[in-house]
């Protein structure tokens, strides 16, 4: 591939990606406002959209304040760790043919171990802020993470099984007859409870219950360093659903009629419209509860997934 | 120098020198934090020698579960300045010694093992599939071990907590 092309790519990534966030932002505030009846944000620009980057301008022009009693080094470290790592996820995701920044042949597990080191943001935050609530919410985001990362990984494994290949690009061709959602709906299903669970977003946000832990790990950040969080709260929902539509959803694949990545764009804009509309309609559930569904219910059925699709796999002696 | 070669070196001064760090710093988070960044960098080191899926797994297992595991102990046990202090006291500079001394034996002997052999970087590339062959291959004996190991590690934290539980819930 040309150089030109692969820097114009990277660039495009990392720019999209962030710009996609920070509209993300204004999007969901909007979206749940017109699904609850009322209008949400509509005042600056056309639509309102332009309150994102209202919003961008004020965080970035406030005092950028450290409080005494935390730990400097590591309260400065923290918020960087997520927007790195969910960043550096993006450069598996292959967009359309030949649209991507590398195809390695352990791509989904490079999604995942970036996934995983995301964790550190939200868990050296709370230790790092010195403040009851803020560590008790790094805690909890500590056990959750950890506990629904095993899953996610397994619940991908039956669609390695299928494909034969750990590389996305291949994933996807893999599904050039029928998509995934259909024969690993279990995986789907595990993979997407998962995915939320992951990137904490509400029903799921525990570490961040505002009715019990104040703000949970970001409660002493404030400005830039509170955005950056922010941030990287939406670039996981925009990277969780690229990865859904990619694993399970075709990626690319669709009718003729539009452009491969233009499919990708939308079918990656329906599933973050349905991360929103999750916030919008479902409880938080206890954390207990969360913490007994993560492995009473979700374990099994990834295992029984599993070895099913081994057992159908071996059976017609594919791949 | 060809780029792969000062990767590689690159890589491995940043994992000596965070491993040093990690060992001599008096505070546990940010000692974790250099082990986390060394383990970081020998999964660079993995990968530029041709093995992606060890990398992979080096970050996914070490870095991405059990170091988290580590902080999660650190911040339950929330020791704050008075660990600090504490640390000082244990780890006096004259206990470096002689572990130093063994550890220069060490370094001695790998330079001189090292010294006879001119092998070259980025050998073969080994995939993913590869491995998995050889792990259920030839290896499948040390993989149902090591589950048994996991297996008996399960049982055992399984039986500790429900102890616990069985007595809170007699007190409440």
């Amino acid at each position: 591939m040309d150089e030109i092309f692969i820097y114009l790519i990277i660039f495009g990534t990392l720019f999209g990606a962030i710009l996609y966030a920070v509209v993300l932002v204004w999007f969901e505030r909007r979206l749940l406002g017109l699904w609850q009846d009322r209008f949400g944000p509509n005042r600056v620009g056309p639509f309102g959209i332009g309150l994102a980057f209202a919003d961008m301008i004020k965080l970035i022009a406030k005092e950028d304040w450290v409080p005494p009693f935390s730990d400097k080094f590591i309260f400065i470290f923290a918020p960087t760790a997520v927007m790195i790592a969910m960043l550096m996820g993006f450069a598996v995701v292959p967009y359309a043919p030949g649209i991507y920044v590398v195809d390695l042949n352990i791509a989904l597990l490079f999604f995942l171990g970036m996934t995983s080191l995301a964790v550190y943001s939200v868990l050296l935050g709370g230790l790092a802020s010195r403040n009851k609530y803020a560590l008790l919410g790094g805690l909890r985001s500590a056990a959750q993470m950890v506990s629904y990362e095993v899953f996610m990984g397994l619940s991908l494994m039956g669609v390695v099984m299928l494909s034969g290949s750990f590389s996305l690009v291949d994933i996807v061709n893999a599904q050039k007859d029928l998509w995934f959602v259909v024969s690993q709906f279990l995986g789907f299903f595990v993979f997407l409870i998962a995915g939320i669970a992951e990137i904490h977003r509400l029903p799921f946000d525990l570490p961040e219950a505002e009715h019990e832990l104040v703000a949970g790990f970001h409660t002493e950040y404030s400005g830039m360093k509170f955005s950056m969080f922010m941030l990287g709260e939406y670039l996981g929902v925009i990277l969780i659903s690229s990865m859904i539509v990619t694993i399970f959803f075709g990626g690319w694949l669709g009718p003729d009629f539009l452009p491969p990545i233009f499919w990708f764009g939308i079918k990656t804009f329906i599933f973050i419209c349905f991360f929103v509309l999750l916030r919008g309609a479902i409880p938080r559930p206890r954390y207990d509860q969360l913490m007994s569904l993560g492995w009473k219910v979700m374990l099994p059925l990834t295992l029984i997934n599993l070895m099913v699709t081994g057992g159908v796999v071996l059976w017609w002696g594919q791949a | 120098m060809s780029v792969e070669l000062f990767l590689f070196y690159l890589a491995a001064t940043v994992s000596l020198v965070s491993t040093i760090l990690a060992l001599t710093r008096y505070n546990a988070t940010h000692a974790l934090i250099y082990l986390i960044i060394s383990l970081l960098a020998s999964a660079i080191i993995f990968y530029l020698v041709g093995a992606p899926f060890a990398a992979v797994l080096e970050v996914v297992i070490y870095a991405g579960a059990i170091m988290v595991l580590f902080v999660f102990v650190v911040m339950i046990l929330n020791l704050g300045a008075r660990g600090d202090d504490l640390e000082h006291q244990w780890l006096k500079p004259g206990m470096w010694l002689f572990p130093g001394l063994l550890c220069l034996i060490l370094f001695l002997e790998m330079i001189y093992v090292l010294s006879g052999s001119s092998q070259n970087l980025a050998g073969t590339v080994v995939t993913p599939k590869e491995v998995g062959i050889k792990l259920y291959g030839p290896y499948v004996l040390a993989v149902e071990i090591a589950s048994m190991l996991l297996l008996a590690g399960l049982i055992g934290a399984y039986h500790l907590g429900r102890r616990y539980l069985v007595d809170s819930r007699k007190e409440s």
